[in-house]
């Protein structure tokens, strides 16, 4: 007995305090995150010293990408359909049930109405590759950006903040036409999405 | 922990058989944390955690309904007009236009040094107060909602000069925000985007032409 015992120790670690810490990362990540949007095109917001935040719902926001092309994401399903209906209903264009479903699963849409229903008729996979040759008309002579935030507007109700979010290198002539339609339909107030300067 | 101790090998008969059996219940953690590392690295990629941040801008109203009280006229030494022009290159002058003098367009920069030394050197006053505030918040004298009440107070005060941005078609976003977000640095309340005129093209073809402009044309 008078051996000196090396301990066998088991190599086998426990993993659960490790699995505890994991799922409390998981927690948090899964409660105080938001998802990314998909966007169809890649826009990098100039910076500021604005350090104030945007709300988190009732938002209509305009992404605007350098070469000028308009798109509109909102985030209550019932109210893009509605808004779809009464731009439609301008247009003479009649909307079925499922075309209606495709529509408010849209993360963001920017189709001149009257390709719409060959856009909703497409597949998934399709939309997202054609999505960003399109965009909304935003000029004088068929301005359905107008129409689309009026009735934007009118199915959200007073609540609903407009917010732009341009790349720096857009033209200000863009941003010129989306500000005077905006202005146009009195909507004087809106929020310009921009990134924190460091 | 989420194991129970036991004999190795568990229920080994040792002594007789009438000890209950010992099971060893040692679960493996490993796959557990594999899939939650996954999942944490799929949320991290997949979210964003901050928001983006914003400029809430307010624009003048379209409404040519609006009588001659409700608008305000800006005195013209308390007037400064931006002129954001194409390459990245920005203007201004001070009160009203002088077509015939074309030094009174100077052209700056948008970094500290341009554009901002010359709007704060107009809005000294507007905004050492500010500065003052931002240091009393800091030593926690005065809270968040008393400075931004007296921050907008300061903003709106009667002396503070008037902004009037302008931009034309070869300007870009990020001009308008950086002119937006001087008002913001420089603590100007009063600022406004208004629309490009054929008297900004003129003031500005003068300008580099070295009043070429002014002097063909009469006065």
């Amino acid at each position: 007995m008078s051996k000196v015992k090396v301990a066998r120790k088991s190599t086998r670690i426990d993993m659960t305090a490790m699995s505890d810490v994991t799922v409390l990362l998981l927690t948090f990540f899964m409660l105080t995150s938001t998802f990314v949007k998909k966007e169809p095109v890649q826009v990098t917001t100039p910076a500021s010293v604005s350090e104030i935040k945007i709300p988190e719902t009732n938002i209509l926001s305009i992404l605007i990408d350098p070469k000028g092309k308009v798109f509109m994401s909102m985030d209550k399903q019932a109210d893009m359909v509605n808004t779809l209906d009464s731009v439609g209903n301008q247009y003479g264009i009649t909307f079925t049930d499922v075309e209606k479903n495709k529509f408010k699963l849209l993360p963001t849409f920017g189709i001149p109405i009257k390709s719409m229903k060959a856009f909703l008729a497409l597949k998934p996979e399709e939309r997202d590759k054609v999505l960003a040759n399109y965009g909304i008309p935003t000029d004088s002579t068929d301005n359905q950006f107008k129409l689309w935030v009026r009735a934007a507007r009118k199915s959200n109700g007073p609540d609903l903040r407009i917010a732009i979010k341009a790349d720096q290198a857009t033209p200000y002539k863009v941003i010129k036409d989306v500000m005077s339609s905006l202005q146009d339909l009195r909507e004087n107030r809106y929020n310009l999405i921009t990134a924190l300067k460091k | 922990m989420a194991e129970i101790q036991s004999n190795e090998g568990g229920g080994k008969k040792k002594k007789g058989g009438s000890k209950q059996k010992k099971l060893s219940v040692h679960i493996d953690f490993t796959p557990m944390v594999d899939m939650n590392m996954l999942l944490i690295t799929f949320f991290m990629l997949c979210t964003s955690l901050s928001k983006p941040q914003t400029m809430e801008i307010s624009m003048p109203s379209n409404d040519k309904k609006i009588t001659k009280e409700d608008q305000s006229e800006v005195k013209a030494s308390q007037a400064i007009t931006l002129v954001l022009a194409g390459g990245d290159s920005i203007f201004y002058y001070t009160g009203l236009p002088d077509y015939g003098n074309y030094k009174s367009l100077k052209l700056t920069s948008y970094d500290a040094k341009g554009l901002r030394a010359f709007l704060l050197s107009k809005n000294t006053e507007a905004a050492l107060k500010v500065e003052d505030l931002k240091k009393q918040k800091a030593d926690l004298k005065i809270s968040q909602e008393e400075y931004s009440k007296q921050v907008s107070v300061i903003r709106s005060g009667k002396n503070t000069p008037t902004v009037i941005i302008k931009a034309n078609d070869r300007a870009n976003y990020k001009n308008l925000i950086d002119a937006l977000d001087e008002m913001q640095i420089c603590s100007i309340g009063k600022y406004v985007i208004d629309k490009w005129t054929t008297g900004e093209t003129y003031l500005i073809t003068n300008y580099r032409g070295n009043g070429s402009l002014s002097k063909s044309t009469p006065k």
